[in-house]
């Protein structure tokens, strides 16, 4: 490894790469057209059992809990925890830790809260059990409204961090935004084939090609960069802090709290609350459990799940100082991409182009599975919440509803790729924040009074989501984020009034507060059946969807 | 199915007798008994460790081991923990929630398919 030799010339390490990746350029691409080719056919290959509802939203639910688990990482280890948490951490040390932890922890809300009574009560959707003891038309309009919305600020996430990538990744200057346009616009257009011809089937096996690729990628990195400081993370470490110091930067704090929030903890612990909160209330996270077969290979996904993701963040924290300690700060923000370049610089000073390739094709297989797993969601929201209960009131003709979903799946993706374009070049991790506390905000309270308070009624839903959606959007809309900031959305303009960059410690009590204030005032009550019902399904299986066969 | 993901009209179960039924209050109370307190005890854990690495930067910053300082270890012990706590939770669902779920699920399937025979027998 000639490592000497790139170490002591840190600062032009940004243009040398730039350079590299402009002549290897050819091997990015072919990378990532050999994992189109394999994923495509995989999809042709189970699409052939496409067609009930079963089949197209729920894979059949014919997965194992292994399977599963592995799409789930596939499907919640996105751009944003893999570039976003690997740049946090090379560029604020512990801080950017803080997030992985966030993001481990909250699976064991889902474990021990949702996964399995959601999979025994529902069909395809969250609002299937948010609607299920509760008045079916309102509740299941607010559900699929919140579903959309989630769905929408985390697809918009993932599209804006393709066109960061692609400038870095094929040596693209970061001001020609005509070439990552149009690769956002690829993006999109691969995502629309894979879902609409390979429906969840499709999308489950690309999650699970792209979790295993992304593991050893991150894993083989991970070797690498120990093997180079004596399998010894306090030397490394030590590495990452004495090259701080020489470029004159933080030093010995990058291994302390504080380098990104010491300033503001409130709104460290407001990302907190998001975080912890949120996972288990995103709904293409939640879809993930109607594609096996019993509630206990749910409960199995979500093992998997937490064993594979936690090892990864494990990964992001060896990698993050990895390239802290090779690359250094200014050379990482002086790359095209800025924070987002730490995992592709460090895979090109320890792998040379070769590694970069196959990371930065991983990287676009990364959003590329995420992006098919929101859109398939979403879909699935509308078609199964509006069109078949609501707009024909539960009375589809046959193949109507996966008609619906699949002309969903084109209108959704035409929307992307416009709200990627618009908003290239924003932060991909803070807009998945944003995701989650709007996830934990609208859609967290409502699963918890449904599955665990037998008087928990319609209008508590109602309240509880509206009221969770509207003051989480609200706050962001007016925080410096969006304007009054020198790094905010709208940048000329100051009509912020809220101070914190992250609404999740207002907005989720907020919540559970109205949920329960809209329960206790509420004049009707529910029918003690379908509660009674739901209670005993929910813990027992009975009546649960079974698997299709094929 | 239609309109509704459940399905009172289809089940011939008194769900409301079933609720109240001793069986299954004690299928309830193993699971609740176990994941209340084990979620609130993370979350607890978890905030503990959220407000010390907001506030208590000193306390975080001592070094135990060269490098490897007291916010590292605290880190690195929510994912034991998070690791800990999934594989607890299953050993008690597969020993003591599996077991009990069972046995309501398939007096319960069979009261359905024993009350749907005679029906399919009549419109034949």
């Amino acid at each position: 490894m000639s490592l000497s030799s790139t170490l002591h010339s840190v600062a032009p390490l940004a243009q040398s790469l730039s350079d590299q990746t402009k002549e290897n350029s050819w091997i990015n691409i072919l990378i990532f057209v050999g994992f189109v080719a394999v994923t495509m056919i995989v999809v042709f290959r189970a699409s052939r059992n496409n067609n009930t509802a079963a089949d197209y939203y729920a894979a059949g639910r014919s997965f194992s809990g292994g399977q599963n688990g592995t799409a789930i990482a596939g499907d919640y280890l996105s751009a944003a925890s893999f570039l976003g948490i690997t740049g946090a951490i090379a560029v604020n040390g512990y801080d950017g830790f803080l997030y992985s932890i966030g993001f481990l922890v909250a699976w064991l809300v889902a474990l021990l809260l949702v996964a399995e009574l959601l999979r025994n009560t529902g069909k395809f959707t969250m609002a299937d059990v948010l609607s299920f003891r509760l008045k079916q038309r309102p509740v299941r309009i607010a559900a699929a409204t919140t579903t959309l919305v989630v769905c929408f600020f985390y697809l918009l996430a993932q599209m804006a961090g393709a066109g960061g990538l692609v400038s870095l990744l094929l040596g693209l200057d970061s001001s020609n935004k005509a070439g990552q346009n149009v690769v956002i616009a690829v993006v999109g257009v691969l995502m629309i084939v894979y879902v609409l011809i390979g429906g969840m089937k499709g999308t489950t096996w690309v999650q699970i090609i792209k979790a295993f690729l992304l593991i050893i990628g991150a894993g083989i990195m991970t070797i690498i960069v120990l093997a180079m400081h004596g399998f010894n993370l306090s030397t490394l470490m030590e590495a990452a802090v004495q090259t701080s110091i020489a470029e004159g930067g933080a030093g010995e704090a990058l291994l302390n709290p504080g380098a990104q929030y010491g300033k503001a903890p409130l709104d460290f612990i407001s990302l907190a609350l998001a975080l912890v909160l949120g996972t288990a209330a995103l709904p293409h996270v939640l879809m993930r459990f109607y594609t096996v077969p019993t509630a206990k290979e749910a409960r199995k996904s979500v093992v998997w799940a937490i064993w594979l993701i936690g090892g990864f963040y494990v990964f992001t924290l060896v990698l993050g100082y990895g390239a802290g300690a090779l690359i250094g700060k200014e050379a990482i923000l002086a790359a095209p991409g800025g924070v987002n370049a730490a995992a592709p610089l460090l895979a090109f000073v320890i792998g040379g182009p070769l590694l970069l390739g196959f990371i930065s094709a991983v990287a676009f297989a990364t959003i590329l599975a995420v992006v098919a797993g929101l859109t398939i969601t979403a879909a699935a929201s509308f078609a199964h919440d509006i069109y078949s209960n609501v707009i024909v009131k539960g009375e589809p003709k046959p193949e109507m509803e996966v008609k619906v979903a699949r002309r969903t799946v084109i209108v959704i993706g035409v929307v992307a790729i416009g709200g990627g374009i618009l908003a290239n070049g924003q932060n991909i991790a803070f807009l998945v924040a944003l995701a989650f506390a709007v996830a934990a905000s609208a859609n967290l309270p409502t699963i918890v009074y449904s599955l665990f308070w037998k008087k928990f009624t319609t209008q508590g839903a109602l309240w509880s989501m509206y009221g969770g959606l509207a003051s989480a959007i609200i706050l962001i809309a007016f925080s410096p984020v969006v304007s009054g900031s020198p790094k905010a959305m709208i940048p000329g303009a100051d009509f912020a009034w809220f101070p914190l960059a992250n609404p999740g410690i207002v907005s989720i009590p907020l919540a559970f507060f109205l949920g329960w204030l809209g329960t206790v005032l509420d004049k009707n009550t529910e029918d003690p059946r379908i509660q009674a019902e739901m209670d005993v399904r929910s813990l027992t299986g009975v009546g649960a969807e079974k698997a299709s066969d094929h | 199915m239609g309109n509704s993901a459940h399905a009172s009209n289809e089940f011939p179960v008194d769900f409301i007798a079933e609720q109240n039924s001793e069986e299954f209050k004690a299928l309830k109370k193993s699971h609740r008994s176990f994941v209340f307190p084990v979620a609130i005890g993370f979350l607890v854990w978890y905030f503990a460790y959220v407000l010390l690495a907001a506030y208590a930067h000193d306390f975080m910053s001592i070094k135990v081991w060269d490098n490897i300082n007291i916010g590292l270890i605290l880190g690195l012990l929510q994912f034991v923990t998070t690791f800990g706590i999934t594989t607890w939770y299953v050993t008690y669902a597969n020993r003591k929630l599996d077991p009990q779920a069972a046995v309501i699920r398939q007096r319960l399937e069979a009261q359905i398919e024993s009350a749907n025979q005679p029906k399919e027998k009549e419109e034949v």
